[in-house]
């Protein structure tokens, strides 16, 4: 591919620190301390005294959890690194919650189960294969750095699966169901990767 | 819903560069095996130095989709690395690498009767779909309404104006119109006459989108008939 005329990259400046420049994914950029915020649809207004959720479809017993249930199961938090599609990436993140794993392991997935499906309030889904969520690779989350998770960033409630672009990390999450084929979520139906690992670049439909 | 479909990076040559106002730059490119966008999607532009480090951002199309020209109107922000090179360097003949048009959600094919609010820069997909209508005369079906600081900042604001898009600016004043926000009663008639429409489109900051909505909302616009593409920080 041509090289850019008068291009030089003035990010790298701030490169210098080569251990932060290898935690990059490729394409992406360090967003520092700012925390974009993407959204495709009207942020809701959601009241935890009504929220519940749920794990279902291909499970022994399909199990629901209320605000206070969710917050009784034992915690877990996340600290790391995200990435985003649009090639911000937010360095030393911590996020708390409850690991996938703990609620997947009450509701005990059959044996045919190899994928989920997020779904949020809004009606935005996003799919997932199942090893993907699991082995302590995937939260439910509602604190950042100690404080409530915002509505603009997925709040009360978001998935989080930051080894993949951050579209997978459904904001306002209330449902995983599990499946034994994988469909297309809202971002994949519209020209997404259906995986979406930002080490390999796996933005678009058609990207390896 | 539209069938996702693939892109490929492909290459592009900047046709015409203009240069309006001091923070705009309305890119013209020809781009290499085009495919032709709908109203509301996206490319994403690539530069890449000498020792092949790249850098990436996406940038809304402002043309019609029979412009043989894709059209972006690409905003210089403080510190961008990827728009202070459009803005400052580019220049007619340097070839860029593309990848689009990306996006199936924030599009307007004219199937519906809409109002679209953008602010600021997001009034450039806006821009698109306002061509596209004008093109096909349907115009009727489609509401804008623009936001901007001044007239000078906000992009594409004779056309919108010619076009008889609402323009609200919050620093100055348009004709008759005191500086401010545009009000849920402004808004309310766009959404309501001559027929209520049936689908709204929000494009702008992450504050700009937030106030929107909340206006959109009071206006009687169900929430699962707002599409939103927003962009920037949050505190």
């Amino acid at each position: 591919m041509p090289v850019t005329r008068g291009f030089t990259g003035k990010r790298r400046g701030a490169a210098a620190d080569q251990q932060r420049a290898e935690r990059l994914p490729p394409g992406q950029y360090d967003t520092g301390s700012d925390w974009p915020s993407l959204t495709a649809e009207a942020t809701p207004d959601v009241d935890v005294e009504r929220w519940s959720m749920r794990v279902d479809g291909l499970v022994e017993t399909p199990r629901s959890w209320s605000w206070r249930e969710i917050h009784d199961l034992p915690g877990s938090s996340y600290r790391g690194d995200i990435h985003c599609v649009t090639t911000w990436s937010k360095f030393d993140t911590t996020f708390t919650g409850v690991s996938v794993d703990t609620l997947l392991e009450a509701a005990g997935p059959l044996p045919e189960a190899a994928y989920v499906m997020a779904h949020s309030t809004t009606g935005y889904t996003t799919n997932l294969p199942l090893a993907d969520v699991t082995g302590g690779r995937a939260w439910v989350v509602w604190d950042f750095d100690g404080r409530p998770l915002s509505t603009d960033h997925g709040g009360p409630v978001r998935l989080l699966v930051p080894h993949l672009y951050f579209w997978k990390s459904a904001k306002w999450v209330t449902r995983l169901e599990l499946m034994a084929s994988d469909r297309p979520g809202f971002w994949e139906q519209n020209g997404y990767h259906d995986r979406g690992d930002p080490w390999l670049e796996q933005r678009y439909q058609g990207d390896p | 819903m539209t069938a996702a479909v693939e892109t490929r990076w492909t290459t592009a040559r900047i046709a015409a560069v203009e240069r309006d106002g001091t923070r705009l730059v309305r890119l013209r490119l020809d781009v290499d095996g085009r495919q032709e966008h709908l109203p509301g999607q996206h490319y994403v532009v690539r530069l890449r130095a000498s020792d092949d480090y790249t850098a990436q951002r996406s940038y809304s199309t402002a043309s019609d989709p029979t412009d043989p020209l894709v059209e972006l109107m690409v905003e210089c922000l403080p510190d961008g690395e990827v728009s202070a090179h459009l803005h400052d360097v580019a220049e007619v003949g340097d070839v860029l690498e593309v990848r689009g048009p990306i996006g199936g959600w924030f599009t307007w094919t004219g199937d519906v009767t809409a109002v679209a609010i953008g602010g600021g820069a997001g009034v450039v997909p806006l821009v698109s779909m306002l061509r596209h209508a004008r093109r096909l005369g349907i115009a009727d079906r489609l509401r804008v309404v623009a936001v901007g600081r001044t007239l000078e900042e906000l992009p594409y604001a004779e056309e919108l104006i010619a076009a008889g898009a609402f323009v609200a600016l919050t620093r100055e004043n348009l004709g008759s119109r005191v500086a401010a926000p545009p009000y849920p009663e402004e808004v309310r008639d766009l959404v309501d006459l001559p027929t209520p429409a049936e689908r709204a489109y929000v494009c702008g900051s992450v504050g700009f989108a937030s106030f929107a909505q909340r206006v959109l909302g009071e206006a009687g616009m169900r929430a699962s008939e707002v599409r939103v593409e927003q962009f920037g920080a949050t505190g």
